[in-house]
């Protein structure tokens, strides 16, 4: 059943997440909850690991959570809810249970990049039939901003600041998704708030498939980010257009990129509207913006590679103009 | 029609769940209890029980599942050793603080380092403070008794905490014992169905479970989890009673031997007791009127019913197969506490016996036993904690 995400038809649905949680203004996870919630028809079974969402959405006495929810700790938000799960094949087995119930895990990337890792693996490993959103704001924002393997390269975060010895964070981010796809899992997607269409028929097709899926959806957070709090959608938005944060989806091992920018920008265009980049336009430091642009470059260039089917080229620097002709293939 | 048959520990337990065919069982191998869930993985191959097993990729993934489909609503158990509870270490207090009755045996491992795959009781005695029920267990035949009657005092309505069900490593859960099996159907009539409240999986009444609480609140929750245990030693007599009536044995918050006509006592857990039994046998015909009290339910801690067992005595040696270093025994503290409000309390010396497997001889049982008499006699104890049986 295809819902209908025409604004007027969205704007009837009930939102899912009360209002009165204590998240920042401007935050991105409450839109990735809101906008995920919205596209699916059926009941939500949902777990946090701690996090940003998890304290926010839920203190003694109050919940935001107008669907069941559980949190159990930081690093295991798939093993916990995989046990809800399997406790639902139980109860649906012996006839207690039948109602049709999706289960989703909305974890933020340090619960899921890093401390997480071990039991997502698992989780997906064993072919849970559930959804697992990552709200990624590439760091531990919870507890102030400190770097997790999700931060990109060379942004200041509170483990890894800017000083006269170091430039902010010096390794890249891990490419989750493309672990998510190394464990042959049927649907790994990356989405944006800013193409909101694009985010909700991902998780519909999430929806229609059984199995474990994982879906990446970039999160601004204008306190880590250093960024205006009225900005989440434009450099949702921004991210994407500037194939820092591409729109792809690989369905049963096929990858497919989803949104391709009618105009490839250029990577300060996503870095200039964030402090933690500021020190990239300091004198001196245009070799990071060149670094952080080749990354982009060569990621965006790798994916179209797979999306057609093709062996990655060899890693060679390409001007962006050469780039950009890449991409106005089939 | 009863059976009654020579297994191991392991074998007796794994029946036991079988038995039981809860809903959900996370597993993760570890020895020494490895064996316990491959048995009970044979019951699932076979279609013997209806339980769906989760393959984790680790014992904090073990119980954390544990967690998630207890508060989905269905009956739960996970089993593990020594370092595999150390690390479900962090979860053990989370399932307690959810209120959430996961049963689950502890086949009794050394932790490390340096590794050790052998007997003792750090592992349990480590998880003291989690907030679990804990039931030790001298044989093959305890650990099955005991595990059945886990389930009805880890879920009654009044109670509703995770219970661990000790067993010594390798020398109950492998060694061949003689066991007395209940019917199926008398064991899955005495647990009966599992009622779950508050389930996640009842969408028209949507919960949260694991909310901050801060510090306006918190400390309240936490004096309610202490509450509920005092409840815990009515309800396991009670569930003691009913089990009494179906097997025709006899469970109480802990067990004695020829302790109520005794001068001096041993203090020991698990399968030590019953080598303990035997060399008393021996020393009374020698002259020593010695006895034992055996520990069944150390939490909550029966304080005031050991207390009452104990204070009679001139002296007594507690055994502890666990340390803290630095500090007595986990063991001889809780007793030297029970018998704290007397006036006139026995002589006590704590023994620290069998780590990492040492074995605990009837040679062991003399020596401490001729301690203590040699203490009673002098009046004097030189050292209140020693390590035995070290090599020389």
């Amino acid at each position: 059943m295809t819902t209908s995400f025409k604004p007027k038809d969205l704007s009837q649905k009930e939102i899912m997440l009360a209002p009165g949680h204590r998240m920042c203004s401007g935050c991105g996870a409450a839109i990735v909850v809101k906008m995920v919630l919205l596209a699916v028809n059926k009941p939500v079974v949902a777990c946090s690991p701690t996090g940003c969402l998890e304290v926010t959405t839920c203190i003694s006495d109050y919940t935001s959570w107008k669907i069941p929810w559980i949190h159990s700790a930081f690093e295991n938000a798939a093993a916990t809810l995989s046990g809800v799960e399997t406790m639902y094949r139980v109860m649906k087995k012996k006839g207690r249970i039948s109602e049709d119930i999706a289960f989703v895990v909305f974890g933020g990337d340090g619960g899921t990049y890093d401390i997480g890792l071990q039991s997502l693996s698992g989780a997906m490993e064993r072919g849970h039939d559930m959804l697992y959103i990552c709200y990624d704001n590439g760091a531990y924002m919870n507890t102030g901003t400190q770097r997790s393997g999700a931060t990109p390269y060379g942004a200041a975060t509170t483990t890894t600041p800017v000083g006269s010895a170091m430039n902010g964070k010096p390794q890249q981010r891990k490419n989750i998704t493309q672990i998510m796809a190394a464990h042959k899992i049927p649907y790994v997607a990356q989405a944006s708030l800013g193409f909101h269409m694009d985010l909700m028929r991902k998780v519909q097709k999430a929806m229609e498939i059984k199995g474990p899926k994982f879906l990446n959806i970039l999160s601004p957070c204008h306190r880590g980010w250093r960024s205006k709090s009225d900005d989440a959608i434009t450099l949702s938005r921004l991210a994407v257009n500037t194939c820092y944060w591409p729109l792809f989806e690989i369905e049963h091992g096929k990858t497919r990129i989803t949104h391709t920018p009618n105009k490839k920008l250029p990577i300060e265009a996503f870095l200039k509207p964030q402090g933690r980049f500021a020190h990239f336009f300091q004198p001196g430091h245009e070799g990071m913006v060149r670094e952080i642009q080749h990354q982009v470059d060569e990621e965006w260039n790798d994916l179209l590679c797979l999306s057609r089917d093709k062996e990655p080229e060899g890693q060679q620097a390409k001007t962006s103009s050469e780039l950009a002709l890449l991409h106005l293939g089939p | 029609m009863k059976t009654y048959a020579a297994v191991t520990g392991n074998e007796a337990m794994a029946e036991a769940l079988r038995q039981v065919n809860p809903d959900v069982c996370a597993a993760y191998p570890i020895t020494p209890q490895t064996d316990l869930m491959q048995n009970f993985s044979d019951f699932t191959a076979d279609g013997r029980v209806t339980t769906e097993m989760i393959l984790v990729e680790s014992e904090h993934s073990a119980m954390s599942a544990c967690i998630g489909a207890s508060a989905a609503g269905g009956r739960v158990v996970t089993a593990t050793s020594g370092p595999g509870l150390a690390l479900m270490w962090e979860m053990l207090f989370v399932a307690a603080g959810m209120r959430l009755p996961i049963v689950m045996p502890v086949v009794n491992r050394a932790l490390s380092a340096p590794l050790n795959i052998h007997c003792d009781h750090s592992d349990a005695m480590g998880a003291r403070d989690s907030g679990w029920i804990q039931l030790w267990s001298e044989n093959a035949q305890e650990a099955y008794d005991n595990l059945i009657q886990a389930f009805r005092i880890a879920e009654h309505p009044r109670i509703q905490v995770p219970i661990m069900v000790c067993m010594d490593g390798f020398i109950i859960s492998h060694s061949i014992g003689m066991v007395d099996f209940l019917p199926d159907e008398v064991v899955k009539r005495f647990v009966g169905e599992f009622k779950a409240q508050d389930t996640l999986l009842d969408v028209t009444r949507p919960v949260s479970y694991g909310p901050l609480v801060l510090a306006d609140q918190y400390h309240e929750y936490k004096a309610v989890q202490d509450a509920v245990m005092t409840d815990v030693f009515d309800v396991a007599l009670s569930v003691a009673d009913e089990f009494a009536e179906i097997s025709g044995k006899r469970y109480g918050l802990f067990d004695t031997y020829r302790l109520e006509d005794a001068d001096f006592g041993l203090i020991a857990l698990n399968s030590a007791a019953g080598t303990c039994k035997d060399v008393i046998d021996e020393a009374r015909k020698a002259g020593f009127k010695v006895g034992l009290l055996k520990p069944r339910l150390f939490r909550p801690f029966p304080y005031r019913q050991i207390g009452d067992a104990l204070k009679h005595l001139k002296a007594a040696c507690v055994l502890d197969r666990a340390d803290s270093y630095g500090a007595y025994g986990p063991l001889f503290t809780e007793i030297a506490s029970s018998l704290y409000p007397y006036a006139t309390k026995p002589l006590m010396i704590n023994r620290i016996y069998g780590l990492g497997g040492r074995d605990f001889l009837p040679v062991d049982v003399f020596g401490v036993i001729q301690e203590v008499a040699g203490a009673l006699e002098t009046g004097v104890v030189p050292e209140t904690k020693k390590y035995i049986s070290l090599r020389k």
